[in-house]
């Protein structure tokens, strides 16, 4: 978010100074090995090798990106589905490995990939909070300092005691990113979750995410609602085919995307605000 | 994070450099403190899974007692009516014990099938050890394990069979036992994210193995032209020294004991390099 205090980074001098880097990413590639199908089966292998079919693909998501960030800077990250942008952000996250090149981040990473939280449905959202917690190498100490601001911000209430399967989604989404931005991270990665809730939850999350933004923290934010990301972001990334295609000021890169995508700039469906 | 980072504490400053690396295992001193500084993980996932499971049922924790005694009972009165009616007490001791010791490998293969296919949302969003998932797969399998000793106390003593120190010997055998269902376990629960009908498949294959395990009768029973059965059965040492000591009272043999440690070693050498060398693939293959 361009203010007084924190200029903008401009094209001639993106590039902050060695000791200021939370992230460094250079050349980076990441290719992977996925099955043909969502739920590969010994039956559809045995199947498909008997028509000598293929089973596995490969997939280049990510290719020959570099780039580096300063510690408090707000990067957005736009690109078609399928572009490589949550490649990119799991791989920053240390969640998949690069396969050519490196990535170098210097802080304490919270994923809100996908809304993370709440991977067995069967446990309580107390139970899943605390799991998500001591599986990002969180100490019970540490969790339970800040497991009530957590429940508040979710505003769940009595359903922290209840299975998360009695959970609607916007329920989900909302304690999801309360843990995320609650869990006090020195790079926050924001993959689609601004948007969760009813009209008055995500505007109580734009705030967080705006404070967020002015506690000078680095974040990471992907998303396809590009109005949000005008205000919020430093700078945007522009993947495109696993490729950077452009990296700049946010208006730069947003209404070159926009006209590369066709839309108009007001379009309201297309920018998908709350 | 273990793809080759040095993790400092989590709330100084930490520096994470992730590169690629040859093909196979991570570095694997990195992979283990992390998995041991998040050991705790496991164990809570171990007792949310038991507490969702059976703290909201009528009778609750105490189904984790009648279950295995009631299934021991139903083949007990199985084996008997088949064998004629000429089994006692000591045949029950003899049953349980095999039984519940089964069931410590069995349970946690089949808890630890699901262990990464049902961790999907954690796997996709969260950098640690994937193998703290079948590791707790196990643990929850014993804890559901140590209730079942009490009952096997109770049928010890009124089948009047000798409390010798022998007994100890248990303790080495069940680790042994635990060790070889850790490696099972997560080579399964690897295997599970490549072939996901393997589930179907699996309460037909433990089955079997429940068949040809000594447990529904004596080792010594078999006969000879059936005895290579028991011969490829990882499980045969492991239940026959615990018949010996637990049961019987006496010192198990040598032999057997050294049949079983190479079993457990190599099942859990095998599982463990097996899910570890290929676990960072899970998030993009769930």
């Amino acid at each position: 978010m361009p203010s007084a205090s924190d200029p903008a980074p401009t094209l001639a001098s993106p590039r902050p100074l060695p000791d200021d880097w939370a992230v460094k990413v250079e050349d980076l590639s990441v290719t992977y090995r996925t099955s043909v199908e969502s739920r590969p089966t010994l039956k559809s292998t045995l199947r498909h090798l008997g028509r000598r079919q293929r089973t596995i693909r490969e997939i280049r998501a990510v290719r020959d990106v570099s780039f580096d960030v300063a510690h408090g800077t707000v990067v957005g990250i736009v690109g078609m589905n399928g572009a490589g942008k949550s490649t990119l952000m799991r791989t920053i996250a240390g969640i998949l490995p690069p396969t050519r090149g490196r990535v170098e981040v210097h802080g304490r990473v919270s994923t809100l990939l996908a809304l993370g939280v709440g991977f067995n449905a069967d446990l309580t959202g107390r139970d899943n909070v605390i799991l998500g917690g001591l599986a990002a190498g969180l100490t019970r100490a540490q969790i339970e300092a800040k497991y009530e601001q957590i429940a508040e911000f979710a505003e769940l209430e009595d359903f922290m005691d209840l299975p998360m399967r009695r959970y609607s989604s916007g329920m989900y989404g909302r304690l999801a990113f309360s843990v995320a931005v609650n869990m006090e991270p020195d790079i926050l990665l924001v993959d689609e979750a601004l948007s969760v809730g009813d009209a008055r939850f995500k505007r109580k999350s734009f705030d967080k995410m705006r404070e967020l933004c002015e506690q000078a923290r680095t974040i990471f934010i992907v998303s396809h609602a590009l109005k949000i990301m005008r205000q919020l972001t430093d700078e945007v990334i522009w993947i495109h085919e696993g490729q950077m295609r452009m990296r700049d000021d946010p208006d730069v890169v947003i209404d070159a995307y926009q006209e590369f995508l066709g839309v108009a700039r007001n379009d309201q469906i297309a920018l998908e605000d709350p | 994070m273990h793809f080759g980072s040095h993790a400092e504490d989590e709330f100084t400053s930490t520096v994470h450099v992730y590169e690629p690396h040859r093909v196979g295992l991570p570095p694997l001193g990195s992979y283990f403190r992390e998995l041991w500084r998040r050991r705790q993980f496991a164990f809570e996932l171990s007792w949310s899974n038991l507490r969702a499971q059976h703290f909201n049922t009528a009778l609750g924790q105490l189904w984790l007692v009648l279950n295995p005694l009631f299934l021991g009972l139903v083949y007990f009165a199985l084996v008997t009516i088949v064998s004629g009616g000429s089994r006692g007490s000591e045949f029950l001791a003899h049953l349980l014990l095999g039984l519940f010791a089964f069931h410590l490998v069995s349970g946690s293969i089949r808890q630890g099938s699901k262990s990464v296919v049902g961790g999907g949302r954690l796997i996709l969003n969260t950098a640690f050890p994937r193998a703290l998932l079948p590791l707790s797969s196990v643990l929850t399998a014993f804890m559901r394990f140590l209730p079942t000793l009490v009952v096997y106390a109770v049928v010890h003593a009124v089948a009047g069979l000798p409390v010798t120190p022998q007994i100890l010997w248990a303790i080495p055998i069940l680790a042994l036992i635990v060790v070889f269902a850790t490696g099972v376990t997560m080579l399964v629960a690897a295997v599970q994210v490549y072939f996901r009908d393997l589930r179907q498949f699996l309460p037909y294959f433990l089955r079997i193995w429940t068949y040809a395990s000594p447990i529904l009768y004596y080792a010594s029973e078999v006969p000879e032209g059936l005895r290579w059965i028991l011969y490829v059965n990882p499980l045969y040492p492991m239940l026959a020294s615990l018949t010996d000591a637990v049961n019987l009272g006496l010192s198990p043999s040598p032999a057997f004991l050294a049949w079983s440690l190479v079993w457990a070693v190599a099942a859990v050498t095998f599982g463990a390099v097996f899910f570890i060398s290929r676990e960072r693939e899970f998030a993009v293959r769930l």
